[in-house]
């Protein structure tokens, strides 16, 4: 059973969790060093606050025992304080209590998501490290066994200590190559969420609801980066929309057919008002430009009144700023909004060459909507089928054998 | 910490330059290493098709043969060895490299250190 106390620390160990270890590791050039002494620190709070009472500043005493914990281990232990080259263990003073510490969880974002690690693993370094989950709920996450993630972590670290990737925030020449690494990992922690991989289920609210606090860290640490504003605003904007997005049983409903007095009044508001700032005062970049995309359709009060030429236009701004052939793709499909399904097919068609669209299932839902509405129905079939087969979600499966059955059955009447 | 600098170097004209970039290019590009203080050791090597192969069996067999050929456009056509504080400036120094040019890479790999 959870006691209050218990329950305390645990809310100020995910908020604190971050801070802690990234203070931890500036200071001892040793994520795992850090990571030890923080879940030492905490385990030391479980033991002392239900006696003492929870500290007037949790977070400045977690720091200051992590730090003494760290001391004793390095004073134990030479070999590994001469591993780490430290300039002198004894020279690390100690903290006084309740004394504020600085945050220095960027240069952790920064090192998580540097680009010489494998993809798969700055997602779930940065869960673990900057959102505070276990690497069991990391594993979770991602639906993969504890075992598998924890074996993709320890790489990772090894990595980082024995290739020696630094923990430092790039210099203001180099940010504009590293800032969209560090939030297209933030984001695809966001998608995975959004539409899971695989699964029984369609969404993973937790997933998308730690991305978007892991973007809020990230604006409040680079209040500047339109950017960030504008990956934050993208992701409130579509989360909006989580309540709507699946029926009660858990199937899929889409866009046209949301009741859209479901959608989140309050976190639309807050996403419409970070999206002015994302394309106010310079050139907007590909988040602002998606987030203000999201924006129309959050604005609209059904699929037939929102304003198709405007989200055709900023699709126009995507593909020069991010081309892609999945913007190709939405682009085509706003097309089809806008001038008839006959010229969405068109575009559609004209991209079926790029391989990279061949597995791509909404491509072939996309394809088979518009056949459907033409009234070529066999073709969409075939369409249907072949993004049943690519569909990873028990819903999407659902949804898309519906829509099959749907377009045989009208081809037989 | 030293990272060695493995250049994978792409198509080759017939003066020994890559696609993209002059003799001249390299020359600096040495000079910029030794003049940094980073400089541990480095080689170019020559040509593959004067490489030879030798392998010992189980029964101490010795087997020498002609190659390896290559199976890709990138060869490895020759290192570096640095000594720099991380990864990144590594990475920076890889980058400068004229062997990263012309459909060619760079490998970057720490050397292994045992604690001597």
């Amino acid at each position: 059973m959870e006691s209050p106390v218990s329950g305390a620390v645990e809310a100020v160990f995910r908020e604190e969790h971050g801070r802690l270890l990234a203070a931890l590791v500036r200071r001892f050039g040793d994520l795992d060093l850090a990571e030890e002494v923080t879940s030492a620190a905490v385990e030391a709070a479980l033991v002392h606050w239900p006696v003492e009472g929870v500290p007037s500043k949790p977070g400045a005493w977690l720091m200051a025992t992590a730090r003494r914990k760290a001391v004793d281990r390095l004073r134990r232990d030479r070999t590994y304080a001469a591993k780490l080259a430290l300039v002198q263990v004894d020279s690390v003073t100690e903290l006084p209590e309740g004394a504020e510490f600085p945050d220095d969880r960027l240069q952790l974002f920064f090192t998580c998501a540097h680009p010489a690690l494998a993809q798969e693993a700055r997602g779930a370094l940065t869960l673990r490290c900057l959102a505070g989950l276990t690497t069991p709920e990391v594993a979770r996450a991602y639906l993969v066994p504890p075992a598998t993630m924890a074996q993709r972590i320890v790489r990772a670290k090894k990595k980082i200590r024995e290739a020696r990737i630094p923990f430092r925030v790039p210099g203001a020449d180099e940010l504009p190559g590293r800032l969209p690494g560090v939030l297209q990992v933030v984001y695809s922690i966001f998608t995975e969420g959004y539409v899971a991989s695989s699964g029984p289920r369609l969404q993973r609210a937790d997933l998308a609801e730690e991305a978007i606090r892991l973007a809020r860290i990230l604006r409040r640490l680079l209040p500047a980066e339109r950017e960030v504003s504008g990956l934050l605003a993208l992701m409130l904007l579509v989360h909006a929309r989580r309540e709507a997005r699946t029926g009660p049983d858990g199937s899929v409903v889409l866009l046209a057919d949301q009741d859209r007095a479901g959608w989140d009044a309050a976190m639309i508001a807050e996403g419409l008002g970070l999206v002015r700032v994302a394309l106010t005062g310079g050139p907007a970049g590909p988040y602002g430009v998606q987030a203000a995309i999201a924006a129309l359709h959050n604005e609209a009060a059904s699929v037939d009144t929102t304003d198709w030429p405007q989200v055709v236009a900023l699709y126009d701004v995507l593909q020069v700023l991010a081309p892609s052939p999945v913007v190709a793709l939405n682009r085509a499909v706003a097309v089809a909004m806008r001038d008839g399904p006959a010229a969405g097919l068109a575009l559609v068609d004209a991209l079926s060459g790029d391989e990279r669209l061949r597995d791509y299932g909404p491509f072939h839902t996309a394809r088979g909507d518009l056949l459907q509405r033409l009234g070529r129905l066999p073709e969409a079939a075939q369409a249907y089928g072949k993004a049943l087969d690519l569909a990873g979600t028990d819903p999407e499966r659902a949804h898309l054998a519906r829509r099959l059955d749907g377009s045989r059955g009208s081809a037989v009447s | 910490m030293k990272y060695m600098l493995l250049i994978n170097a792409g198509a080759v004209a017939e003066d020994g330059s890559a696609e993209g970039c002059t003799v001249q290019d390299w020359m600096n590009y040495d000079k910029a290493v030794r003049e940094a203080g980073i400089f541990v050791s480095g080689e170019s090597l020559a040509d593959l098709v004067t490489a030879t192969s030798v392998r010992v069996g189980p029964d101490g067999t010795r087997t020498v043969v002609d190659g390896p050929f290559a199976e890709t456009r990138e060869v490895l056509g020759g290192f570096y060895v640095i000594d720099v504080p991380d990864l990144d400036v590594a990475l920076d120094w890889a980058a400068r490299c004229p062997g990263a040019l012309g459909g060619g890479s760079m490998v970057v790999r720490p050397v292994a250190d045992f604690g001597a």
